[in-house]
């Protein structure tokens, strides 16, 4: 033999999945998941009332990082009792449903960033899920979305913004191409987000000073890219320290605005500086930093760091366990699932699943509501393209994914309310006059490639306006509450005054409904069955109302409209009781009872009449007889053609369902041991039933033909026509009559061919 | 009395005593005020009262860390943006050249701002910065 490779590979090289590169396990160069040769034991010495070493190192070495974690996050009356107890005794706390958050949750603040790291480390990906559903500060889960596009173009991050707010989604994020447009499209996504309703969180991702200006002015009221990291070196690297970085969150606080931070496996290898430590002990050190900070909480689980952590063995494992320390620190999760770590659709489908399942404060931070060339932050693992198949999951294993599907008409009233809003924002203050040609391309376009809008270097003009002028989100509810956007204007209203009880600036805090809800008014009280967040029959006939869902009375209105030209094309005539004959050119076709009575097309959308004339035509051409017989005591193919066969003179005879499924079956068969099977009527063509009758009539004169194969290319035909066949078949098995005799039938094709 | 968490959330059990930086509470600040001009982002700022507040709730609920954050954050409620910029970037690695400047900045939040919790924060950067070399120019 000459061959050299089997096929197969090339192949699978032809998948997406080729495109991901993997790297292997190495932990001195920092690609090791769980555990490294570098990592410290856990460890804590306490004298004097306080920390003196912390995971092996002495208080004299300690690093900036040891030293704020000893100093702000551990608690030294629960830290002998914590480090003292086995790990995997504390891992199987974790997953026992009897042991109550809130005894964890007291455990967790004893403890140092290499016992918590050890302690997951002995869960499996199913355990750190469920310990994840139960460790949640916030019993509600919510989720998050990006609003962005490539031009940095206001009007559409205005009305995507409108419509990711409709899709449930609790928090916005943006950002910009160009930075100096970062202005712009806050007050674009936040007059977008106030159209529908009110309480979406709105961020916009700029450069840390910035960022806080903007929250001042009003347009934002959260910001989550306050970036931590796990070794000194890289901290520094980002310009930033644990105090600097800590002085930013009370910062923020104190002009009630909500903040998390941000950190994640990865980050450390990327910037270089990972000491050869695994991702899971750095984001360990991450972690307890940030609660030491007094940060609500974090956005963590890779962000930046996702691709390369998916890249090493046990990395989708390692960024579930990073979110569960987060959480059983006790701090709000916006649970990664964001940068888009793989090109292979099966695994994004994997990496989201456990979340979906288990909930999260928010389950991706950042879900793409955009098309991924519009995503300014680099596509999310989930996207603007994805977002219907996410819906469904939701449906599919009624799990509360935070979103709710949106009717196609609401979507587009949406938009254009939220164009009209801004454009009249827009020229109430004088930043800019969008055209309606505009406006119209943008309430169509599913992503920047279909607009013909303002351009970045329109925008940068806009965005330094509303800089340099001092314009505020109090000068924008002014301008849409002139232009009769009272709606609008309230909902912002509604957003700033948040910021005066400074309720929302709690762990886990979002906006339900007009309400506060966080982990102190919602707590996670998941303790089994029962307990916990449970999806409500309310809530899950939103998540069951997807597009297009098929129904009886869809399919009879679609077979309604079908009789009327059938009609016109061939005509039924009961004829009596049908008898068995003994003439040898007699080849009987035994049709189910509601083929052409109520039921007028195949699934593969052809007509009855013409499956029929085909059929009878084929075998005529051979000299024999077609005779029509309807059963009314079976819709079975199977026995439809078994019951044709005994009645036919030729012994031979043929099955056939109105949905198509036909067989060609013998006088002395088994039921079941037919001749040929049509079983995949959505692919059967009309030559394939002349086939049919042909070799019908050929086995009928004594002949071996050739079987007729149905070519099928692997099309999921359960999964397009199952629902529709079983609603077509339950119209046929009503029909039926037990012991009902055949019935002749004379047809007569009164209409042209098709 | 401290408030506790069965307190929260604020504006919802005690809107009366949610109140802005001029004393305007909730029910104060409504769109038709927003239109005459008589409210202003001004009035939407939080206050250290509320800072405080949320603070007694964040530790009742187990949360001292939090606590200790609101307590910072109280103490900045005041303190002009430039100035907390200024710090903030003081605090970056390499931006001092010296635990004194440091030592400097905690000295005008304690007698300036009378915040204390801050200026003893910042005196815990200028120790460790000293210790970490962290006063070293970064070109």
């Amino acid at each position: 033999m000459s061959v050299n490779r089997w096929k197969r590979y090339a192949d699978w090289d032809e998948r997406p999945l080729r495109l991901d590169k993997f790297a292997a396990e190495d932990p001195a160069n920092g690609f090791s998941a769980f555990a490294s040769p570098a990592d410290p034991k856990p460890g804590i010495g306490i004298a004097g009332g306080r920390v003196v070493s912390l995971d092996g190192v002495l208080e004299r070495d300690f690093d900036m990082i040891d030293r704020f974690i000893a100093r702000h996050h551990i608690d030294i009356d629960v830290a002998p009792e914590a480090m003292a107890m086995d790990s995997r005794q504390v891992a199987r706390m974790l997953v026992d449903m009897n042991v109550p958050r809130e005894e964890l949750v007291r455990l967790a603040h004893g403890m140092t960033p290499a016992k918590l790291a050890e302690c997951v480390s002995h869960l499996n990906a199913l355990e750190i899920a469920f310990a994840y559903s139960k460790m949640r500060a916030r019993k509600t889960p919510g989720n998050q979305a990006h609003v962005t596009n490539a031009k940095d173009d206001p009007l559409q991050l205005a009305a995507d913004a409108a419509t990711a707010v409709a899709f449930g989604f609790d928090e916005i994020e943006t950002t910009m191409r160009v930075s100096r447009n970062a202005w712009s499209n806050a007050l674009a996504c936040a007059v977008g987000a106030a159209v529908g309703r009110w309480g979406t969180l709105f961020q916009c991702s700029s450069e840390e000073a910035e960022e806080l200006r903007i929250g001042m002015a009003g347009f934002t009221s959260y910001a989550e890219t306050v970036s931590v990291y796990g070794t000194e070196k890289s901290f520094t690297d980002g310009d930033d320290t644990p105090w600097s970085k800590a002085f930013l969150a009370a910062a923020y606080a104190s002009r009630g605005i909500k903040m998390r931070c941000t950190s994640g496996a990865g980050s450390e290898l990327l910037m270089g500086f990972h000491e050869a430590k695994s991702l899971l002990y750095l984001e360990a050190r991450c972690l307890c930093l940030q609660r030491g900070m007094g940060v609500q909480g974090t956005q963590n689980g890779g962000i930046d760091g996702a691709p390369v952590t998916a890249t090493v063995p046990g990395g989708f494992r390692e960024l579930m366990a990073e979110n569960l320390i987060a959480v059983w620190l006790d701090l709000e999760c916006a649970s990664g699932n964001d940068a888009r770590a793989t090109e292979s659709e099966i695994r994004v489908g994997a990496k989201i699943m456990p979340y979906l399942v288990a909930g999260s404060d928010l389950i991706c931070s950042g879900f793409g509501s955009i098309l991924k060339y519009d995503n300014s932050f680099n596509p999310s693992l989930l996207n603007g393209e994805e977002l219907e198949d996410y819906l469904v999951l939701q449906r599919d294993f009624e799990a509360d994914g935070g979103l709710t599907p949106l009717p196609e008409e609401k979507a587009m009233d949406l938009r254009r309310r939220a164009l009209d809003a801004l454009s009249a924002v827009f020229q109430e203050l004088g930043l800019a006059d969008p055209t309606e040609a505009m406006k119209q391309s943008v309430a169509a376009a599913s992503g920047s490639d279909d607009t013909q809008s303002f351009m970045p270097r329109d925008v940068a003009f806009i965005s330094e306006a509303i800089k340099e002028r001092g314009i505020t989100l109090i000068d924008v509810i002014k301008a849409l509450a002139r232009r009769g956007f009272t709606e609008e204007a309230e909902n912002l209203l509604h957003l700033l005054k948040l910021r005066l009880s400074g309720d929302y600036l709690q762990t886990s805090a979002m906006i339900r409904n007009g309400r506060i809800v966080s982990a102190v008014n919602d707590p996670n009280d998941y303790l089994g069955p029962g307990s916990g967040y449970r999806v409500s029959e309310e809530r899950r006939q939103e998540l069951n109302a997807i597009r297009d869902v098929l129904d009886q009375k869809e399919v009879l209105r679609s077979e309604a409209m079908h009789e009327r030209e059938e009609g016109t094309r061939i005509a039924y005539a009961a004829a009596g009781v049908a008898r068995e004959s003994d003439d040898p050119k007699d080849v009987v076709i035994g049709i189910s009872p509601a083929f052409g009575l109520k039921l007028f097309q195949t699934t593969a959308g052809h007509r009855l009449s013409d499956v029929l004339r085909e059929l009878t035509e084929a075998i005529r051409a051979r000299g024999l007889l077609p005779r029509i017989v309807r059963f009314r005591h079976t819709a079975d193919t199977s026995f439809l053609g078994l019951s044709a066969a005994r009645l036919a003179g030729s012994g031979v005879g043929i099955g056939i369902q109105a949905k198509g499924t036909a067989v060609i079956h013998q006088r002395d068969r088994l039921p079941h041991n037919n001749l040929e099977l049509f079983s995949n009527a959505p692919i059967t063509r009309l030559l394939h039933y002349r086939g049919l009758g042909a070799n019908a009539a050929a086995y009928a004169l004594g002949e071996m033909p050739e079987p007729v194969v149905v070519p099928q290319r692997g099309e999921a035909m359960g999964s397009r026509y199952h629902a529709r066949t079983a609603m077509i078949y339950a119209i046929e098995t009503a029909l039926t009559e037990e012991g009902a005799a055949p019935e002749a039938v004379t047809v007569t094709f009164t209409g042209g061919r098709s | 009395m401290s408030r506790r968490r069965t307190d929260y959330p604020l504006a919802e059990t005690q809107p009366a005593h949610v109140r802005g930086p001029r004393g305007l509470s909730l029910e104060d600040i409504t769109l038709e005020r927003v239109l005459d001009g008589s409210v202003t982002m001004e009035d939407l700022r939080i206050t250290p009262d509320a800072l405080v507040a949320q603070g007694e709730i964040a530790r009742d609920a187990g949360r001292p860390t939090l606590a200790r954050n609101f307590a910072r954050a109280a103490e900045l409620v005041n303190v002009p943006q430039d100035v907390i910029m200024q710090v903030y970037e003081l605090l970056r690695p390499g931006r001092a050249r010296s635990r004194q400047q440091l030592l400097e900045a905690a000295r005008m939040f304690r007698e300036q701002y009378g915040a204390t919790r801050i200026a003893a924060f910042i005196e815990e950067a200028a120790d460790t910065y000293e210790e970490r070399g962290l006063f070293t120019f970064r070109f």
